[in-house]
């Protein structure tokens, strides 16, 4: 069936708010799908927008507010001739006297574009560049030295694929770290308590001093002066921040395994290791499966501003530098990788249930 | 000697400093091939005493005889089936079986084992079943993937621990039936505890009281003379049954009934005046005031 497995796959990916009108496509309950449909897809839509003219409204407020204050200062400062000057310069257009404030939606979306062209432009040359340097870099790989690479500007796409690379390094490190250590953990009960005070006071540090940690160690450590220290930093710090959540849920799915299963490995004279892999974890994998996400989303959160702080290249810094920047449409585009962080934070979670899903035992558990 | 044995066996639970001594000396013999119930109330220590043979607790004095050897922890040749199912529920039916399987009996090759489970799976009638996960399953065949997985690991002794309890009175008859079928099959020694009296008759060859706890020790037993096999429409008119069925009852109601004796427990009711309909506040009444009930 058609609608069947179309409905598996929206239901699947996560929309599936499109569900009802998949089913009144196919004449199917029409009255109730309506109801349904208007529930799930046109309200939203309807908060979508009136999101949209709130802040519209609220930005067309505060630039009135900064152009009054700019034309006062123009009168103050140069008198009558001055401040009409300012007032038609602002009324023009021109980006050399915009007030500097809340841009409104119309200007993020022209960031928006105004990032994408630039990847292109930036892609184009990077391309240029390495059909420029191909012959040269054959030759110097023959010779055994390391290949040119092109060292220019990186775009905000390239950024958002640095961001991504670093969160998932720090997620891997925080689940080969978290994960074993939550099944030791969660074990024995003495060492549970032994290492008690060790989770409780170090999940609340904030990044900043995790990052800060972290330095201190491997600045010493790595010598190396060809090696991406920004980066080691940054992954380790955003496992270490993000962990935590891992490691609690899974000592505590550990320990709360259902008593009966228990006893079935006790009956069967499972060993430690069969113990571990055919019975506790699968019985823990929803808890542990929700630390993760947990996990997942915090560093995320936490990779900002940690890229920000160690110059590691990314959304983080992006967002830092056009801070910095100031140009007339740098606020907008701080808005815009506002949205884009904010939307893979989000793809990222339903990445995460619907991993959870499908590895799940217990369907019906998981919302 | 008796194949399984246990001699003064007693064990009690410590709660908050307060020590209850649930069973007190359990002495109990069950020959090799022989099916034994024992009856008791909730809360009497049934589970204690069936997880006191399985290995999963230890005496606190006393001794728990397999083939006249004591029993040091769960194992499987003493396979359990237990009250709430303990089937795996993110494995299959089979395999759920082959993990206890592969557990047992490891000499097997992957071919004799797979025809094993299968075999298993078909004695309790889930061959359609066979990949199916618990969550799918109702209720009288979750217990029939726990009998199959207990069967399977070929114990020397079969424990039931209310195993049909949770079920409805239709699904119970016949996993009764199939139980009993299996168990003359290869006449494995079987104990099964059980709060259903008519179950006891119908499945055991002697049925033991479990004098209610705390201090639970085992009451006199009966043996149940009918022949094998019992049919449940049919045992309802044997008159053997129906004696023992009503001696069996009696004698748990009148233990029941000295329990309820002996509590020792005085309940206080409160003092409490009912309230009459008529005036709230305080004064003087008035004639015309005067409550009237009728």
């Amino acid at each position: 069936m058609m609608k069947d497995k179309s409905i598996r796959i929206v239901r699947f990916i996560g929309f599936g708010f499109l569900e009802p009108l998949i089913r009144l496509l196919s004449k199917e309950e029409p009255k109730k799908n309506t109801v349904s449909f208007l529930k799930k897809a046109v309200f939203p839509l309807v908060s979508i927008l009136l999101f949209i003219s709130l802040w519209h409204s609220g930005a067309s407020y505060l630039y009135s507010i900064e152009a009054d204050r700019r034309i006062e200062k123009a009168m103050n400062d140069g008198g009558e001739t001055a401040a009409s000057e300012m007032k038609k310069c602002i009324e023009s257009g021109s980006i050399t006297c915009q007030p500097n404030t809340l841009p409104s939606p119309k200007q993020v979306y022209t960031a928006a574009m105004a990032l994408l062209q630039d990847h292109k432009i930036i892609s184009q040359k990077k391309d240029e560049f390495y059909v420029k340097v191909a012959g040269t870099n054959k030759q110097r790989a023959a010779q055994g030295l390391n290949e040119i690479t092109y060292t220019g500007r990186p775009s905000f796409l390239d950024q958002i694929g640095t961001s991504l690379k670093t969160v998932f390094a720090g997620f891997l490190l925080s689940i080969i770290i978290a994960v074993p250590v939550g099944i030791i953990m969660g074990l024995s009960s003495t060492l549970r308590t032994a290492m008690n005070w060790l989770i409780q006071i170090f999940r609340p540090v904030s990044p900043v001093v995790w990052l800060l940690l972290v330095f201190m160690i491997v600045k010493t450590l790595i010598q190396d002066p060809d090696m991406d220290k920004s980066f080691v930093i940054s992954f380790i710090s955003v496992g270490f921040c993000a962990m935590w959540a891992t490691l609690v849920n899974t000592s505590m799915g550990v320990s709360t395994v259902d008593k009966d299963f228990i006893n079935v490995a006790k009956v069967l004279r499972l060993n430690i290791g069969q113990n571990i892999f055919k019975v506790i974890l699968p019985a823990s994998f929803p808890l542990i499966f929700t630390g993760l996400r947990i996990t997942l989303s915090v560093a995320w959160m936490v990779l900002i501003a940690i890229e920000l702080l160690a110059q590691s290249p990314g959304l983080g810094s992006f967002v830092w530098e056009e801070f910095q920047n100031g140009a007339n449409d740098s606020n907008a585009k701080i808005i815009v990788a506002m949205f884009v962080i904010g939307a893979i934070g989000f793809m990222l979670d339903r990445i995460m249930i619907t991993l959870q899903k499908f590895a799940s035992f217990n369907k019906a558990e998981i919302a | 000697m008796a194949f399984l044995e246990l001699k003064n066996v007693c064990k009690s639970y410590i709660n908050k400093g307060i020590t209850t001594q649930v069973l007190t000396d359990i002495n109990l013999g069950i020959e090799e091939g022989e099916f034994v119930a024992i009856v008791g109330f909730t809360g009497s220590g049934k589970t204690t005493l069936i997880n006191l043979i399985n290995g999963l607790l230890e005496p606190d004095s006393g001794e728990v005889l397999l083939k006249g050897k004591p029993v040091d922890g769960p194992g499987p040749d003493r396979g359990v089936i237990f009250q709430n199912y303990s089937i795996l529920p993110w494995l299959t039916v089979y395999q759920n079986i082959k993990l206890a399987v592969d557990e047992v009996l490891p000499d097997l090759s992957k071919k004799e084992r797979d025809a094993h489970i299968r075999r298993y799976i078909e004695m309790v009638n889930l061959t359609h079943a066979t990949d199916k996960r618990p969550a799918e399953l109702s209720g009288g065949m979750r217990q029939r993937v726990s009998v199959a997985r207990a069967l399977a690991m070929s114990p020397q002794v079969l424990l039931m621990d209310e195993p049909l309890s949770a079920l409805d009175a239709l699904t119970r008859g016949t996993l009764q039936k199939e139980i009993i079928n299996i168990w003359s099959k290869d006449q494995k020694t079987a104990l099964l505890i059980t709060n259903d009296v008519d179950e006891g008759i119908i499945m055991a060859d002697r049925i033991i009281p479990l004098k209610p706890g705390p201090n639970a020790t085992l009451g006199p037993e009966f043996s149940v003379n009918i022949p094998r096999p019992r049919n449940i429409t049919e045992i309802n008119k044997n008159s053997t049954y129906k004696k023992l069925r009503n001696e069996v009852l009696e004698y748990l109601i009148e233990v029941g009934s000295t329990r309820v004796q002996n509590d020792g427990v005085e309940y206080l009711l409160p003092d409490l005046k009912p309230v009459m309909p008529g005036r709230i506040w305080p004064g003087k009444r008035k004639k015309s005031e005067k409550v009237k009930y009728f």
